[in-house]
């Protein structure tokens, strides 16, 4: 139904220029990244074609939506790219139910993504649908907006920054949602936040903007692991990994996760077949060059050193190969020099730490 | 007694047309000074709201100079194949509309400006079109600016006097408004009419301010 989104956008605001080349793949979750003021709603805007101004070329599959060169400027009603603003208001002289049914009535049936049934109960409005806007929580808002967008059948689904203004637990909850929503309902989203964690629950693609350029761009787990930590704090490089739950020590607490490079043992309360997304930060990945025995780390793993960055820092990262799945390591430069870690090297990894996304 | 009828229907009516075709004229105009960054935005606006601080007789007596059949307005309509313009009820609902102009239009552009740009980008990605977002979305949220402009240039032109004398004149069943035959009234002595149509007048226009203000305060609540 959608294609990828190919654009090349221009807009000068003032002092600030947006000059931005970008892609992003036909399905799944794309976030924007980037620090505030680095352009990343303007270019959101400019891909909805809310900005009049903007030059150059976006294309979404075989569907061209600007193409300044050539005169080519398709208006925003009719491009099909939903927005969930920041602080989505939702129309304030309709009731939830005749909210959601603006998009819907709009929608022509061959784009249709989701009934009205399904948007409400996976947005949790079932109970809201007469109330009028002014009385609804900032969570309830953002839930009614994201569902009216939905139900607009939206060829490409844009989110600006929409749980930014929320309180952790209206967060967390939006954010479970989402989650659940895009793995039902496949459709290309591109997903604007400046909160490294959001952007590590959802996507599946990076574009990282600064001061209205791209600096990076790629899949998550790429550059998670990249070690110029394009997005995030140096602290905070690691790796992300899908992995499915294959069994359960009730007696421990314990679930066993199975990934593309092996198994890992995590705590906490999960389900047998879940599929979950967790995190391994490279400060809590510890290397050893014979297996240790008698440890307390759940988790040991043969692997293979593949590179070693910044070896004359103070705390050199290490990328080890496990089977095809990467991990960083954090060590220090005295354990590179004794252990001898260099390219090729067989070693263990122990892994202190295994986040397991909500 | 009939003619202070007839010149209260003339009034009610010259009101309702005015305000009628105010609406359809203020609504693009405010629409586009809401949005524009134009530099002729400034000098529009001025122009609009001259009526505000002109004596209503500076208006009334230019009116009469342009719509009269040497007047460049009314000569254009008598080559259309229009009728006189001066001492008509035409000549009388044009008068209104520009001397009402500034109060119709500053609420409805106030609305625009607070409506903001917000709800119709979220319209327009949602698949509405300019017309469909403006009667969607634009007019439904501000519809207490439009109340409130159509009722301030109903009031303002039940009220009108000076621009009526100059452009209207005194003609009964024609151009003779309430606020005439009130003057008229009192000029000849007879206080018990002035008294009479006076009255009428003032409560029409509290029953109407009333009705407003009930409404807002009903809409206001949740």
């Amino acid at each position: 139904m959608s294609g990828e989104l190919e654009a090349r956008v221009a807009l000068a605001q003032g002092s600030f220029r947006l000059d931005v080349a970008m892609q992003a793949p036909g399905a799944g979750v794309t976030a924007v990244v980037g620090p505030s003021g680095s352009g990343k709603s303007t270019l959101l805007r400019c891909l909805a074609g809310l900005e009049p101004h903007a030059q150059g070329r976006i294309q979404l599959g075989d569907e061209l939506w600007l193409d300044t060169q050539n005169g080519v400027c398709v208006p925003p009603h009719r491009r099909g790219a939903a927005v969930v603003f920041q602080d989505a208001a939702p129309f304030s002289h309709l009731s939830v139910r005749a909210n959601l049914e603006y998009g819907l009535r709009r929608c022509p049936a061959s784009r249709r993504r989701i009934s009205f049934d399904d948007a409400t109960s996976a947005l949790r409005l079932a109970p809201l649908l007469e109330r009028r806007p002014p009385g609804l929580s900032g969570g309830e808002r953002q839930r009614v907006a994201i569902a009216r967008a939905l139900l607009a059948g939206p060829r490409l689904l844009l989110l600006d920054e929409p749980l930014a203004s929320l309180d952790p637990a209206a967060r967390a909850e939006i954010l479970e949602l989402l989650r659940a929503l895009f793995a039902r309902t496949p459709m290309p989203v591109l997903y604007v936040t400046h909160a490294r964690s959001e952007a590590v629950h959802l996507a599946d693609h990076v574009v990282v903007l600064n001061d209205g350029r791209v600096r990076a761009s790629g899949p998550l787990h790429q550059m998670l692991l990249r070690t110029d930590a394009p997005f995030g704090e140096p602290a905070e490089i690691g790796s992300v990994i899908d992995a499915e739950v294959i069994a359960i020590d009730e007696r421990d607490g314990i679930a066993e996760l199975r990934f593309a490079g092996g198994v890992l043992f995590v705590s906490g309360r999960l389900q047998i077949g879940e599929r979950r997304r967790i995190e391994i930060l490279a400060r809590d990945v510890s290397l050893s060059l014979e297996a240790p025995s008698r440890t307390s780390i759940l988790n040991v793993l043969p692997a293979r050193v593949e590179a070693v960055y910044d070896a004359e820092s103070l705390q050199p990262l290490i990328r080890v190969d496990l089977s095809g799945t990467a991990l960083l390591a954090r060590v220090s430069r005295r354990s590179l020099r004794v252990l001898e870690l260099r390219e090729g090297v067989r070693v263990f990894v122990q892994v202190k730490a295994v986040a397991v996304i909500p | 007694m009939n003619g202070d009828f007839a010149a209260l229907l003339l009034t009610l009516r010259l009101a309702a047309v005015s305000t009628a075709l105010l609406l359809l004229l203020a609504t693009p105009l405010a629409w586009w000074l809401a949005r524009t960054r134009s530099r002729w935005k400034a000098p529009i606006e001025a122009i609009a709201a001259l009526p505000l601080v002109l004596p209503p007789t500076v208006i009334g007596f230019y009116l009469l100079l342009a719509l009269g059949p040497q007047g460049p307005l009314g000569s254009l309509w008598g080559a259309l194949g229009g009728g006189p313009l001066v001492f008509t009820f035409s000549g009388l609902v044009i008068g209104s509309v520009l001397y009402s102009l500034p109060f119709v239009l500053q609420p409805i552009q106030a609305g625009f400006e607070q409506l903001g740009r917000a709800p119709l980008d979220a319209a327009a990605t949602l698949g509405a079109g300019p017309i469909d977002r403006f009667f969607s979305v634009a007019l439904p949220q501000t519809r207490r600016a439009f109340l409130a402009g159509a009722v301030l240039g109903f009031a303002h032109t039940l009220g009108e006097f000076g621009v009526v004398l100059m452009i209207g004149g005194n003609i009964p069943g024609t151009t003779r408004v309430v606020s005439i035959a009130i003057y008229d009234h009192v000029e000849s002595l007879d206080y018990a009419a002035a008294h009479r149509l006076a009255g009428i007048l003032l409560v029409i226009s509290f029953a109407v301010l009333l009705l407003v203000f009930v409404t807002n305060r009903r809409r206001a609540a949740p």
